[in-house]
């Protein structure tokens, strides 16, 4: 039962918490000098990986992420909280800070298909036998990196994850998902693409002696052009605007259903 | 259909509640601007959600019942983040790292909850860096490991009822007999008194020395010891929940193995520390300013940033000077935010105010910090 190799998928985000403005200019988010984090689910994906290396089931935990150079950070948490290295594959020319990017995603990162083709590169470099996502960003919300990454690979697909066991000899996984009517299970060959969901884990905190170990674990850096063979593809999506939601009005209230009838028509709503 | 959105929904809805209850329950600290390394950044952190979700719920109830109830396991998960030992050797369990980290660590704790940053600081700079400092091999190998990992806390005790600011005037009494000191007499205001497995204490095996400073010796004392006992909590206006007694000497035996530093030499020990002491204490008043934007700003919708200094030892006592004066007018003009509901208990700006006080008076009054500043000053130009 040889332990698996185990590639993490993570992003670096705009933190939950913070007031998100659109910039300037009204085609992307202000992002200079707000506050970043790791990626909720990537984090649970993180978490996941590193658990099933200290069951002894997985002999090393890579993480990658593909984006700016400020990426690092997040690549350095995921080390703090346990992979083994990391590998940043960096977005040419200026960051999506400055507005700039190829292959410009709805989140101002690089999208899910320039991502998941970057990620494909990487499995055929370091031939992992189990991919872990979270199952999408909080930023974009877009759900389909590891979605598409399975079909590049020709791999099976879990997503959506609640809970992850490794059989015994390790050629497969069972897996629960959370879907629209319930719980799932299934049994998934290896290798296999999986995306976690919130309740998979609950995910440990960098404690100081391990961000302290993280500092010396390899943080390698591959540009995208390098790593893809060749130019990168431009994007395929343009942002036409960007808008803050309307401010929301306060309700009105009615005394009866004709006139809740009248109001909506005199609204042009019926 | 209409269950797929609804579940989604929920989904997201749980996301949102799960990150809330451990996320930053406050405004994000701009540490770019504050110039913290990567690592540095990440222990804010990690502090930062740790604090939030297993301390801030709980602040409100230890202030009101002046205990904090679980305070042993929370002593564990500190020692498990590995912050209780930050400037002591990796040998014993520590994480070798400076101050400017260990200010990071009091800040966080302090921004949640002030009384429990207070205890911490007395047990992670107070006593086990004075161990780490002072100790020989054999007392830090014996005493460090578990103060380090929190199964035990720990204190230290200067003040006596008529020794505070002029704590030289001490009058606990050491008698060296034979292979043990005996003590007697009693020290004040002692920070964790009530909870500590392990307490370092300066008492006089001279009293007739002249200067009066030249007689203190530094001893380690353990809960247990026969003779050592304490008076019951105090009732404080706050900083509740962080115990504070008495201690009481009735010919209590102290092996000589665990007199720390040399016999007589004690003032050096003492001094020396609160120097330290000042530097790390004034992440406190940082802490409970930071807490009270927490909760003003969402009230008022304006936004503001803090930095820090770190320096020479003089600039220690300033640090916590200024930072402790302004805390308690930053906690008034919080009250003042909030108006009436600022005045009410069901809201905490009392709370940071109350414990806000403390930094002038404890960890040296605001007028022993003033002559020391001055001293400085002057010594400069000689």
């Amino acid at each position: 039962m040889a332990p698996l190799k185990v590639l993490v998928g993570v992003k670096r985000v705009i933190d939950f918490a913070v007031k998100v403005r659109v910039a300037p200019g009204g085609h992307v988010v202000q992002e200079q000098g707000v506050k970043h984090s790791l990626n909720p689910f990537c984090e649970i994906a993180l978490e996941e990986a590193v658990r099933m290396r200290e069951r002894g089931e997985a002999a090393e935990v890579i993480a990658a992420t593909v984006g700016s150079r400020q990426s690092q950070d997040a690549l350095r948490t995921a080390l703090a909280l346990g992979a083994d290295r990391a590998v940043l594959v960096e977005l040419p020319g200026a960051g999506p800070e400055q507005g700039a990017g190829p292959g410009a995603g709805p989140g101002q990162g690089a999208g899910p298909p320039l991502v998941a083709a970057a990620l494909a590169k990487l499995v055929e470099r370091e031939k992992p036998q189990l991919v872990l996502l979270g199952k999408q960003a909080i930023d974009d919300d877009c759900n389909q990196t590891g979605q598409i990454l399975a079909a590049i690979l020709d791999w099976s697909q879990g997503t959506f994850l609640s809970r992850l066991e490794l059989d015994p000899g390790s050629s497969s996984v069972r897996i629960q998902r959370e879907v629209d009517g319930g719980l799932e299970q299934l049994r998934l060959q290896l290798p296999t693409v999986l995306t976690a969901d919130l309740r998979l884990n609950q995910p440990r905190y960098a404690t100081l002696p391990n961000i302290m170990k993280a500092k010396k674990k390899p943080l390698e850096v591959q540009p995208l052009e390098q790593l893809l063979g060749g130019p990168v593809p431009p994007p395929r999506l343009r942002v036409l605007r960007l808008e803050e939601p309307p401010v929301r009005q306060g309700a009105q209230r009615v005394e009866s259903v004709p006139a809740l009838l009248e109001r909506l028509a005199a609204l042009g709503r019926i | 259909m209409a269950a797929a959105v609804l579940g989604r929904a929920v989904a997201g809805a749980g996301l949102r509640v799960r990150l809330l209850r451990r996320g930053c329950a406050g405004l994000a600290v701009d540490d770019t601007v504050n110039g913290l390394s990567t690592e540095q950044r990440q222990l804010r952190q990690t502090m930062t959600k740790f604090c939030q979700e297993h301390l801030a719920p709980k602040a409100q109830q230890i202030d009101q019942e002046n205990e904090f109830k679980d305070m042993r396991e929370f002593w564990k998960k500190l020692g498990e983040l590995g912050v209780l030992g930050i400037t002591a050797p990796v040998e014993y369990g520590g994480s070798a790292l400076g101050y400017l980290d260990h200010v990071l660590v009091m800040e966080e704790i302090s921004r949640a909850s002030g009384a429990v940053g207070l205890s911490y600081g007395a047990h992670s700079n107070l006593c086990i860096n004075q161990l780490v400092r002072n100790g020989n091999e054999a007392q830090k190998e014996k005493y460090l490991p578990k103060l380090i990992s929190g199964e035990h806390i720990g204190a230290l005790a200067m003040s006596e009822p008529n020794a505070g600011s002029d704590v030289v005037s001490m009058k606990l009494k050491a008698d060296k007999k034979g292979d043990y000191f005996v003590l007697n007499g009693s020290k004040f205001w002692i920070t964790n008194g009530p909870d500590a497995d392990v307490l370092i204490v300066y008492a006089k095996t001279d009293v007739n020395a002249v200067p009066a400073s030249r007689g203190i010796t530094a001893f380690i004392v353990e809960r247990g010891m026969a003779g050592f006992s304490t008076a019951p909590k105090l009732n404080k206006l706050g900083m509740r929940g962080s115990n504070t007694c008495e201690l009481i000497f009735e010919d209590c035996k102290i092996p000589a193995a665990n007199v720390l530093g040399a016999l007589s030499k004690g003032v050096y020990v003492l001094m020396s520390g609160l120097d330290l002491e000042r530097l790390v204490l004034s992440g406190g008043p940082l802490g409970l300013m930071q807490a009270v934007l927490d909760h003003a700003i969402p009230y008022l919708h304006v936004r503001e940033a803090f930095g820090q200094k770190i320096g020479h030892f003089q600039d220690c006592a300033g640090v916590i000077l200024y930072s402790a004066e302004c805390a308690t007018q930053v906690a008034l003009d919080g009250i003042q935010c909030l108006g009436g509901n600022g005045y009410i208990n069901d809201f905490p700006m009392g709370r940071f105010l109350r414990d806000a006080k403390l930094y002038e008076i404890g960890a040296g009054t605001s007028e022993v910090r003033r002559l020391i500043i001055g001293r400085a000053f002057n010594a400069t130009f000689k």
